[in-house]
């Protein structure tokens, strides 16, 4: 019996560590993002808004959600991230025409509302960093990351702008943004779970000595005397 | 109270159901960990009703619609998140519950009579149930939605002479879409459901004849008191009413943690190609299953094709599940628990599970020369397991049982 259970044991074991290795095709760096940080998730807005909405919609997303969720006025919405739409209710679209944007690009860019869910978070800080010069691509670069990439590097001129540190902070703040919007109840259940996991854990508590108590005349032999 | 009460009996057996099953049904009192699973099975049951009526209140059976409005319940929905990660997690929990559930009755061959029935209805119920998880995942219509589908269904176009026709029958259509959809919805909320709940009930109504088995294998009803009752039952209410409750906590203790802090549980439980709409001009790389429909899926795998036909991989597939129901009578050992059991069955079952495992592990890899090849060492010894049975069962020697079970 604790010979089958250690074996099923060593197998999971094994199984858990082939997957790791299974998991890693191209080398992403950690992205090491913290959506709990809104000052993160409020710059992430911003240099998305800034950088990426011309062409890529977020489109399960809404202004007045992001607004909701990252403390941030009406006002402030309309001001700092709304470029496209006219009602903070309204999903996030973009308003290049998708002909046009077949043509110079050679396919519609991606929605990229879930893009860190289906990808992760690591893939998107590593993809946005790989960009390199080669002449022989349309837009003059290419990605080690996604090889042959009909994206160009939207974010040269921030790339140039700062140190090689600060574009990764600004990089991570791009990745945490897009992991908030691949799931923004990731902010709810993350503050909600350790006061769920409590009440059950002291539910449990009082359960478990109401199953004391009660057993007792199992283990006394004397539950027949009960009634 | 009491007069409400005969009034009641007098036009409904509500007493006498109530002590029959409850209060005055004897339970062995030495259950142990293994003996949670049944109870935590028709909590999930409940749990899967429950959420999915919430999700079917907001979800659009439409190939155009679904995969937005799984969207849609996860961000506009008041609590949709919670609901449809309790309903998505709460899947794989349930099979982590019942695979537990049926490995206990391996541990006590808990099959074997006068639980034959017991067991064969609860073999139905677990295909019913592999069905109902197929069909769920097919709705958010995500990539994997779209493809594993697409797998699994042109199965049954493998099938000789008929099977062209029986897939356009299947599907509605000549390939995966709208009217697929459509119809799997309805089995998954309607059809299966129902069946599930009514095996449920005859399975209960199986156990509550035949009375449970316990740890020891013994039969406590044959050792009763003057007063008729088993000396080694104890009623199940109030005593694993209790029990069972301080149990569910426990469990949903861990089912929560891993809702609200890993509900995808790394591409586990729900994929990560399911987040991408479902596209039928792009083949994802890599299909696979869910975790718990891999073993199978491996076992298919595993079998070559004969002259270009999957149908030999579709016959082992089912015969993998089919064989399960033979078990009560490959077993020929003398004693049912393993506690009494030879070492010999102890390295098979053994064998049995780290196969099961790696199969299930397998099926989630793409296929490579050596993963081919572990996955035929794995399904051979998958099916030696019960097609030695009635040998490895017969000989080595089997410890003495005792007549009153053991603490």
């Amino acid at each position: 019996m604790r010979a089958i259970i250690l074996l099923v044991f060593a197998a999971s074991l094994t199984m858990a560590s082939f997957n790791a290795s299974a998991a890693s095709k191209a080398r992403l760096d950690h992205a090491d993002t913290d959506i709990m940080d809104t000052v993160s998730l409020q710059n992430g807005a911003k240099l998305f808004m800034n950088y990426c909405s011309g062409c890529h919609a977020i489109s399960f997303m809404r202004y007045n959600r992001i607004g909701k969720d990252l403390g941030l006025s009406d006002d402030l919405v309309k001001k700092n991230l709304m470029f496209a739409g006219n009602k903070t209710g309204e999903a996030i679209t973009t308003s290049m025409p998708e002909d046009a944007a077949a043509s110079w690009f050679g396919g519609v860019p991606p929605d990229l509302s879930l893009v860190a869910r289906s990808k992760g978070t690591d893939w998107i800080y590593t993809y946005l960093r790989s960009f390199y010069d080669d002449e022989s691509r349309a837009f003059g670069v290419n990605n080690t990351v996604l090889v042959n990439a009909s994206m160009p590097d939207a974010l040269w001129s921030l790339r140039e702008a700062q140190s090689e540190a600060e574009f990764d902070n600004s990089v991570r703040d791009i990745t945490n943004f897009l992991d908030y919007v691949g799931e923004p109840a990731k902010l709810i259940r993350l503050r909600l779970g350790k006061w769920v996991l409590l009440f059950l854990g002291v539910l449990f508590v009082l359960t478990y000595l109401l199953k004391k108590e009660y057993w007792k005349d199992v283990k006394y032999g004397i539950w027949r005397s009960r009634d | 109270m009491k007069k409400n009460q005969s009034w009641i009996d007098q036009r409904f057996p509500l007493s006498k159901v109530w002590n029959e099953h409850l209060a005055e049904y004897y339970t062995p009192r030495n259950f142990n960990f293994w003996y949670f699973f049944g109870g935590l099975a028709i909590l999930m049951l409940g749990m899967q009703l429950l959420t999915g009526i919430f999700l079917t209140m907001h979800y659009k059976p439409d190939s155009a619609q679904a995969f937005a409005s799984v969207e849609y319940i996860m961000r506009d929905v008041e609590w949709g998140w919670l609901m449809r990660y309790l309903h998505s997690t709460g899947a794989s929990a349930f099979f982590v519950v019942i695979y537990l559930h049926m490995y206990r009755a391996l541990l006590y061959g808990s099959y074997k009579g006068p639980r034959e029935l017991l067991w064969i209805l609860g073999m139905v119920l677990y295909i019913a149930l592999m069905a109902e998880a197929f069909f769920g995942y097919v709705l958010p219509w995500g990539q994997m939605s779209f493809w594993g589908a697409q797998v699994i269904i042109s199965l049954f176009g493998s099938v000789p002479v008929i099977g062209p026709d029986l897939l356009v029958w299947l599907l509605g259509d000549y390939a995966v879409g709208d009217a697929a959809l459509n119809r799997f919805f309805s089995l998954h909320v309607i059809a299966l459901p129902l069946i599930l709940v009514v095996l449920v009930f005859l399975h209960l109504v199986a156990l509550h004849h035949v009375g449970s088995n316990n740890p020891d294998g013994i039969e406590i009803k044959e050792n009763k008191d003057k007063d008729g009752i088993p000396k080694d039952g104890i009623p199940f209410h109030p005593y694993f009413t209790i029990k069972d409750s301080m149990v569910v906590v426990g469990f949903l203790w861990i089912l929560c943690a891993v809702i609200f802090y890993a509900p995808a549980l790394n591409g586990y439980f729900l994929e990560h190609a399911n987040f991408v709409e479902a596209n039928p001009l792009k083949t994802p790389e890599h299909i696979a299953p869910l975790w718990y429909l891999t073993p199978f899926y491996s076992v298919l795998r595993a079998i070559p094709p004969l002259f270009g036909s999957q149908f030999p991989g579709v016959l082992a597939m089912g015969a993998a599940l089919l064989i399960f129901f033979a078990l009560p009578w490959l077993d020929r050992s003398p004693v049912k628990s393993i506690r009494y059991r030879s070492p010999i069955y102890k390295w098979a079952l053994g064998a049995f599970v780290i196969s099961f495992i790696m199969l299930g592990w397998l099926g989630v890899q793409p296929v490579t020369p050596l993963n081919a090849l572990l996955a035929r060492i794995f399904t051979a010894l998958y099916f030696a397991f019960f097609i030695l049975m009635p040998w490895y069962t017969s000989i080595g020697k089997t410890k003495e049982v005792p007549t009153r079970v053991t603490e």
